[in-house]
């Protein structure tokens, strides 16, 4: 906090991102997010649920980039990863709040990502894997932000105001984020034998895994419908075009298509590695309920 | 869409806020603060500011300062965070441009524009950048993401100097 404030004249920037039903202590009206006041009137609506999974998939992806502060191979790559992280965090507030106004709970920020347990979250597989050496998170960020990049410019089209402006926000993020991914595929692929090898091997691990992200489930159909959302297979070309114009730059090769999916992120049935991400994400808040410093 | 209304004392004083992470160019210039919306008879405010990055820490620290300054004033600020439209390097001042210029850092260029649907070019360094030292274009990024997430690293060739470089975004 600035240390020219003395004492909080009203609740300050916390509630920057928090609509005013969603913040316990906000008395007086404060609009955060372009539409966002005219949703806190108890306008329940019924995509809540796709929202929610665009939303854990960067809130759990942040998590999973954060780990590599002090453990990237060098300290630029740890201000960059823990710079995508930021972005990603960043995104999933703006989300948050207002599925909390959305979904009828009055949820904020903080009860999603530090409430929720296993089964809630709707995020996909692939966020949520243990971090491998530093090609297997190449690997991820070029997939994830390709479909990042697809996913935002078709929902900064969508017919609700606060899903296009997050997503116009994003989409100037994860492009940034894509780029940085490449650079590495590119470096490690065209790079040395070794390199070349294990950036191969990471393309192979991550290929279960890419799936998921481009299912149609039932939540992904109704946004959809509505206008708001998108359908996931819609992107799928577009992101795996990405994908391989990358690849091949890297003289590396697009794996087949693996012989299992992992699947399941959608409907909140998570693989092993999550159970301990929570655990770890969650543990301080859910220790010291209502903590604040 | 840059120009903030500065009629008013308050809404002058807000606009002269530093930015916390680059103290050298004020929040105003750097294109964050949108609008001061001020209520003379009721002695409020409406402080519109958007994000450089979705997950800026520095937004906090802002809206404090501006609650800070209105009521040094005798105004109760209410502090607004609007996303849309995305912040942009283009909406930073000549002003703004000319402090972190002196201050070392280069200031953003233009916006990439033609990124839209076909895939990325990879290629390791793509654009001029300036050494705000020497003037020597001559420059090699080093590192994509710098100190704050609005900036990336840069070494110039000439004058060996590390700089940081204001990202177009």
């Amino acid at each position: 906090m600035s240390e020219h404030v003395t004492e909080p004249v009203t609740e300050p920037a916390v509630g920057s991102f928090t609509p005013p039903a969603a913040s316990a202590s906000a008395s007086e009206p404060r609009e955060s997010l372009p539409g966002a006041a005219e949703n806190t009137g108890g306008g329940e609506k019924p995509y809540a649920a796709y929202l929610l999974g665009i939303a854990d998939d960067s809130m759990v992806y942040a998590q999973r980039l954060g780990e590599w502060m002090t453990n990237a191979p060098q300290i630029e790559e740890d201000m960059a990863l823990g710079n995508i992280a930021l972005d990603l965090l960043g995104q999933a507030r703006g989300l948050y709040p207002y599925i909390g106004s959305i979904d009828g709970t009055r949820r904020s920020e903080d009860d999603y990502a530090m409430q929720r347990d296993e089964r809630e979250w709707r995020n996909v597989h692939l966020v949520e894997q243990e971090r491998g050496d530093f090609a297997d998170e190449m690997a991820r960020l070029l997939w994830f932000s390709a479909y990042q990049v697809e996913l935002h410019t078709a929902l900064g089209a969508s017919t609700d105001d606060v899903v296009a402006g997050v997503a116009g926000k994003a989409l100037k993020e994860v492009r940034y984020h894509l780029d940085h991914a490449s650079l590495w595929v590119v470096r490690l692929g065209d790079g040395t034998e070794e390199s070349h090898q294990r950036m191969q091997a990471a393309l192979e691990r991550v290929l279960p895994y890419l799936a998921e992200l481009f299912d149609d489930d039932e939540a992904s159909v109704l946004a959809a419908g509505l206008g708001v959302g998108v359908l996931p297979s819609g992107l799928h070309d577009a992101v795996v075009a990405r994908v391989a114009a990358v690849v091949g730059e890297a003289t590396l090769s697009l794996p087949d298509d693996s012989r299992w999916r992992s699947r399941g992120g959608r409907s909140g049935v998570h693989s092993r590695p999550m159970g301990y991400l929570l655990a770890e994400m969650q543990h301080i808040a859910r220790s010291h309920p209502g903590a604040t410093w | 869409m840059t120009a903030v209304a500065v009629e008013s004392a308050v809404a002058r004083a807000i606009s002269h806020i530093p930015d916390p992470e680059v103290p050298v160019i004020s929040i105003a210039d750097l294109g964050i603060l949108r609008s001061v919306e001020v209520d003379e008879e009721a002695h409020t405010l409406v402080v519109t500011i958007t994000p450089t990055y979705s997950g800026c820490p520095a937004m906090e620290a802002i809206a404090s300062r501006i609650v800070f300054e209105a009521r040094q004033q005798g105004y109760a600020a209410d502090v607004r965070t609007l996303l849309s439209p995305p912040w942009t390097t283009d909406w930073m001042t000549d002003e703004g441009r000319d402090a972190l210029h002196r201050f070392g850092i280069a200031p953003p260029g233009q916006v990439p524009v033609g990124e839209t649907h076909g895939p990325v070019a990879v290629t390791l360094s793509r654009h001029v950048v300036a050494c705000p030292r020497c003037g020597s274009t001559d420059t090699t990024e080093i590192a994509h993401f710098g100190s704050t997430a609005c900036k990336a690293l840069r070494r110039c060739n000439d004058c060996l100097e590390p700089f940081d470089e204001f990202k177009a975004i």
